[in-house]
């Protein structure tokens, strides 16, 4: 790996922070729904994504969007109209897009998609991060416990007033975006993970909702943060990095929820 | 002739349908403001789908009428709590309504010790308080409880069942409660709604000792505790 220059590092950086923070938050009701699997398989989707936007010279970041928020609404609705669980869906297209995206995907490109590449995030990719994330986490802040009531009971929910479709559409769409801009940092087999752990840590030390989801943001964020700067530093991919500082955050985690019993 | 603005509920040609089986067929009856009906019936019946008709949450054919004005609190049968890590004060904070403290004490919570614990680690009886507290919150004038004791101790679902008489009589409420148990329908309700699919009873709850009334309405006699 190239060395990062001072202003890389800071974008890097930067776009980590956001990154971490976003998916972490977004990743807490995902953890909660028992979807982690599905976070983690869905981030895959985007290959194909990012493939049409190096192919046809346009930001691969869009493409990514653009088929994470495609395949999020097919499953949606396939979930919704068969009956299958969503591992089952998803397990389905994650392997189709996949392999579509192996398919087209130019090979010199292909390694960069799958783990990413922080030494090409710029000022626009992180001006990018840092708009999604927050608009992401405000707007998941707003619809937070409605999604929370509508798992603890959909009846509870509708008979509440919360239309539980239209929201759960929302926060798909928030999770598309949230994975498609982390995909720069630890590529599409790795961005899963921001999503999983960091929550996963979370709900170990946590009592109530709002410390949880506080923890879930700050340990993503301090995953993908620790892990970028140990990239630079070691010369190493950022990717596996970022997923080792997270499992030492989510250690540390499940190591004071041991001490506490 | 009784005025129609006695009637809390007035229902008429009731029927529910999903992918051509009828779970709900020709249902009618009407309900007085302030008294508590009962919905019994054998499992697959079709009562937790009549709450949600009831609850606009199904489509149906047929009419369902409430009086104006009408503010219905729900308690749902099962919370899927276990393994989210929301405190009280979180859950009844959903509604946005700043009542909460009173409503606790209305159900016989002190505020104090159980607003910061976590839902999931609540007794029974005290998840259905709570939930009995977010239903009352918002001083709904009708109640309905799908089996409100569910996975609740005997000495608790008494407490509960006397809270609830106490509760609709404070407050004036209709209370519409879904129950297996026929002593709890027999001493805590005024009428019952005996379904199976259609209506196979309508009237007084204190019929439901009648052993020929138990053989139409569960299809076989109910054994009862007889005093040693």
């Amino acid at each position: 790996m190239i060395p990062l220059t001072e202003e890389a590092l800071i974008f890097s950086l930067l776009t980590g922070i956001s990154v971490g923070l976003s998916a972490g938050y977004l990743g807490s009701i995902m953890v909660l729904e028992k979807m982690a699997l599905v976070g983690d398989a869905l981030s895959h989707v985007a290959l194909p994504g990012l493939a049409l936007g190096i192919l046809f010279n346009f930001n691969p970041f869009f493409g990514a969007f653009a088929f994470l928020f495609t395949s999020a609404v097919i499953i949606w609705q396939l979930g919704r109209i068969t009956k299958l669980s969503f591992e089952t869906i998803v397990g389905t297209i994650f392997t189709l897009a996949l392999a579509i995206g192996i398919l087209i995907i130019p090979e010199i490109d292909l390694l960069e998609a799958l783990f990413g590449d922080i030494t090409k995030v710029n000022l626009m990719d992180t001006m990018l991060a840092v708009i999604i994330s927050v608009i992401a986490i405000s707007l998941t802040k707003i619809i937070y416990n409605k999604i929370v009531l509508s798992m603890i009971s959909e009846e509870l929910a509708t008979s509440t007033g919360i239309n539980v479709a239209r929201i759960n559409l929302l926060y798909l769409l928030l999770v598309s975006l949230t994975v498609a801009i982390g995909i720069k940092i630890v590529g599409t087999l790795l961005v899963g993970f921001l999503v999983i752990t960091p929550a996963a840590a979370s709900k170990n030390v946590s009592s109530n909702l709002f410390r949880y989801s506080v923890l879930s943001s700050v340990f993503g964020a301090i995953s993908s943060f620790s892990g970028v700067l140990l990239s630079s530093y070691l010369r190493l991919p950022a990717g596996p990095m970022v997923v080792l500082s997270g499992v030492v955050v989510f250690l540390v985690a499940v190591s004071i929820k041991w001490a506490s019993k | 002739m009784e005025s129609r603005e006695n009637y809390m509920l007035n229902v008429s040609n009731l029927s529910v349908k999903f992918q051509n089986q009828t779970v709900l067929d020709n249902i009618s009856f009407k309900l007085k403001k302030g008294k508590t009906l009962a919905i019994v019936g054998p499992n697959g019946a079709g009562k937790t789908v009549f709450f949600r008709a009831l609850l606009n949450l199904v489509p149906y054919s047929g009419k369902i009428e409430w009086i104006d004005k009408v503010k219905i609190g729900y308690v749902p049968q099962n919370l899927s709590v276990s393994d989210i890590p929301i405190s009280v004060k979180e859950f009844l904070s959903i509604k946005n309504i700043s009542n909460i403290e009173s409503s606790l004490s209305s159900v016989g919570l002190d505020s104090k010790t159980i607003l910061n614990k976590t839902l999931g680690v609540l007794s029974g009886g005290q998840r259905q308080r709570v939930l009995i507290a977010w239903a009352i919150m918002d001083k709904p004038n009708v109640l309905l409880f799908d089996e409100p004791t569910t996975g609740v101790d005997l000495d608790s679902e008494e407490a509960i069942y006397v809270m609830l008489n106490r509760l609709k009589k404070e407050n004036k409420i209709t209370i519409l409660l879904i129950s297996h148990d026929i002593h709890i329908v027999r001493d805590y309700s005024d009428y019952m709604l005996a379904l199976n699919t259609c209506v196979t009873f309508f009237g007084e709850s204190k019929n439901i000792m009648n052993p020929d009334l138990q053989k139409t309405i569960y299809g076989e006699p109910v054994c009862v505790e007889t005093p040693t």
